[in-house]
């Protein structure tokens, strides 16, 4: 019986709409969060998430292969349209196939998660470049733009290099947050967020270094078309370099980084292989 | 953590040594970034260390290549490139900094430097330090300078990110020495890629100058694997190898004589990277080319792109250039010049050839012919199949076959094909630059 399943937008969710497909002998055509309803002429359902169906379909995974179960956890973090549905359809094919079908990277239904993810694997690579962070009160506070849900795959790179410091990174595209302090890190979501202003001092390295990357340039090499590939612009707009005047204007009051709520909300799929913290020392 | 805590830690004010700034920091760093710029290296790679307790940073292999802008001429800024001072008791004639040009001359002291790269960092606009310099009073002093600013880095701040620092040839070997012990790359510029070049238009160094701190550095490394073997903790010099770079355009040498330069630099010296610096006419001067002259850009691609081949696909430099064919081929890449001149070898079939061999197809890259070797093992591979695994078909069709076919509808002979490479490469490439060597005096 072909259905449309709704769900809460949460990974358990979506592993839970899963469980639920096979429990009711169910083949989905489409899987919407609730949020984004649409009528249908199909018959639908809200499936409520269940954490103990989601571990089920996740240690299922995981036997089959646990790259196989990276590749659907990354995948939902990559902004691939209709990612559930995709996902789903991989899924159903590794629990008929086995893992043995990671190797068909041609395929029709691997071929489109694969390449999401490594555009998700992109960005994140980007990123660990072009984040920017302001230092504001003993703080590390940076913001990003990204297409994808990132913090999860940036969270090892930025606890290993400021290990002994305390940082945040404020998603703004899917308004969630990376905080990190005393060794430990969480993602949350955060609605409303304003960044402080900088004071004299973080203005002043904020002009330092806009003069270095103005002076690093080579005038008889010019090449902007060069720069946008290697750079997309869709970055700049929380570089440093390529702000206006004000911000390289220090506030007179001191910058307080910290005086945000951190609402509670639906919990983002934090952990994944590889993505933990560990301590290599 | 609990969430109700986070506001007080993110509140928690680290204390941290300030160094008032004054404009003048900031006057300093535009001319010592000016005067810095025509290096080339600007990489992290091939970093290893890894996290340190009460340390800020890692150099670790996630961090390779990592770009942290491009600056306005499309070039990957991944460290604060940077001299230590423009003051130089040289006068080579290619160089902003030589001792007869009149320019503004400053130094940084090694607080103000270590200071902007500490913070830097911590701002994420960069992975680390290159640290270069002009000779200021004598090698060793110049060297004792930049020694100081990376034991500050190293020991006061605790700075565990990357450092390439150029060893100033003329050197005391001790100096070499404690400067590899604290950076993760050093490197030695050779600059002008021939001996007679050297003696015209960098009267004040010698060929033994550069070679000798190089071999230095070299049997140090070997030294070191071999320590590192026996003690773990053994202190680490120049983890990260050592490179040099290569002057295009200066002087009179065809590519023949900078690629086998370059694999005897990496056969005999073991050196990690060669780099190659487009001469920018930066003066005027007889023995040079005219100011008007542009860098040769597409030369130095050309370059770089046979460089990787000798590096990653299993290439000779004699396979690529010969007495014959002594310069690169402007219009296509060194590897389609190589199966151009090469039609026996092709087509390859790719479910049964070799990684070696598919490498040498064009349009197949190290990560595709590791692909296909892995989606092979499921089937049999199709020409539709190779797009998605990586492969460049629009320069790789002509050149295999997979399951006995090629791609369907394809026609075309000697002739064509090379139009076509052209063409297929043309909208990428930087524009082709006026003929250099015959502004060239005899
Ligand atoms: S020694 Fe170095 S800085 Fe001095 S003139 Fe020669 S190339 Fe320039």
């Amino acid at each position: 019986m072909e259905m449309v399943y709704y769900y809460d937008g949460s990974f358990e969710g979506f592993l839970s709409c899963i469980f639920e497909s096979y429990a009711k002998k169910e083949v989905l055509t489409a899987i919407y969060r609730d949020e984004d309803a649409v009528p249908t002429l199909f018959d639908c359902r809200t499936v409520v998430t269940d954490q103990d169906h989601a571990n089920r379909v996740l240690r299922k995974l995981i036997k089959i292969s646990p790259s196989a179960a990276e590749l659907i956890q990354k995948g939902f973090l990559t902004c691939m349209e209709e990612k559930e549905l995709h996902l789903y359809r991989l899924v159903v094919k590794l629990l008929g196939e086995g893992p043995s079908f990671l190797r068909k990277l041609s395929d029709e239904t691997l071929y489109p998660v694969a390449t999401a993810v490594r555009h998700l694997h992109g960005e994140v690579h980007l990123l660990k470049g072009f984040i920017r962070f302001s230092e504001l009160g003993g703080v590390l506070g940076s913001e990003i733009e990204p297409k994808n849900r990132v913090l999860p795959l940036l969270r090892t790179h930025f606890c290993a290099r400021y290990r002994e410091d305390a940082f945040f990174i404020y998603d703004r595209t899917h308004k969630e947050a990376l905080f990190y302090a005393g060794g430990k890190a969480i993602i949350r979501p955060i609605e409303g967020f304003q960044m402080a202003p900088p004071d004299e001092r973080e203005a002043n390295y904020r002009l330092l270094w806009k003069r270095f990357y103005d002076s690093i340039a080579i005038k008889e090499r010019e090449n902007p078309r060069l720069r946008m590939n290697n750079m997309p612009k869709r970055y700049w707009n929380t570089m440093t370099e390529f702000q206006d005047e004000s911000y390289f204007k220090a506030e007179s009051f001191p910058a307080d980084a910290a005086g945000h709520a951190v609402p509670a909300g639906k919990p983002v799929p934090e952990i994944l292989p590889g993505c933990e913290l560990s301590d290599p020392g | 953590m609990p969430l109700s805590v986070l506001p007080a830690v993110l509140a928690a004010v680290v204390q941290r040594p300030t160094i008032k700034h004054t404009m003048d920091v900031l006057e300093k760093l535009s001319i010592l970034t000016d005067a810095a710029k025509y290096d080339a290296a600007c990489t992290s790679s091939g970093g290893s260390r890894s996290f340190k307790k009460g340390h800020i940073g890692n150099t670790s292999s996630s961090v390779a290549g990592c770009c942290h802008s491009f600056s306005a001429d499309g070039r990957c800024v991944t460290l604060l490139k940077v001299l230590m001072t423009n003051r130089c008791i040289y006068d080579c004639k290619y160089c902003v900094n030589r001792r007869s040009n009149d320019t503004r001359r400053t130094a940084f002291t090694p607080e103000e430097l270590a200071d902007l790269t500490i913070n830097f960092y911590r701002r994420n606009y960069i992975e680390g330090l290159f640290l270069s310099s002009g000779v200021y009073r004598n090698p060793d002093y110049t060297m004792e300078l930049m020694i100081q600013t990376l034991r500050l880095l190293r020991e006061t701040y605790r700075f565990n990110g990357y450092i390439h620092a150029k060893a100033i040839p003329g050197a005391a070997p001790e100096l070499v020495e404690q400067l590899g012990l604290l950076a993760d790359r050093l490197s030695v510029n050779i600059e002008l890629p021939s001996e007679s070049g050297l003696k015209l238009l960098a009267p004040d160094k010698s060929k033994k100058a550069i070679l000798t701190p190089m071999r230095q550095i070299q049997s140090r490394n070997i030294q070191n694997k071999e320590e590192l073997v026996k003690y773990r903790h053994a202190p680490k010099f120049a983890p990260a190898g050592q490179s040099t770079q290569l002057i295009i355009g200066a002087t009179p040498e065809d590519d023949l004589h900078i690629l086998r330069l370059t694999q005897g630099l990496y056969d005999q010296y073991r050196l990690k990277r060669v780099f190659y610096s487009a001469y920018v006419p930066v003066v005027e001067h007889t023995l040079l080319p005219g100011k008007d002259v542009k860098p040769p850009l597409l030369r130095e691609h050309r370059l770089y792109q046979a460089d990787w081949l000798l590096r990653f696909y299993g290439f000779r430099a004699e396979e690529l250039l010969d007495e014959e064919h002594r310069n690169f081929d402007p219009r296509v890449d060194p590897k389609c010049s190589w199966a151009l001149a090469h039609p026996h070898f092709f087509p390859v079939e790719v479910n049964q050839a070799d990684y070696e061999t598919l490498l040498r197809i064009p349009g197949v890259g190290v990560v595709s012919a590791r692909r296909i070797l892995s989606a092979r093992r499921t089937g049999p591979l199709h020409t539709e199949d190779l797009r998605k695994l990586g492969v460049v078909m629009k320069r790789a069709q002509y050149f295999l076959t997979a399951s006995g076919r090629m791609a369907d509808g394809l026609r075309f002979n000697q002739d064509t094909l090379l139009h076509n490479l052209i063409l297929t490469e043309q909208p990428s490439l930087p524009q082709p630059e006026v003929e250099q060597l015959s502004l060239f005096l005899p």
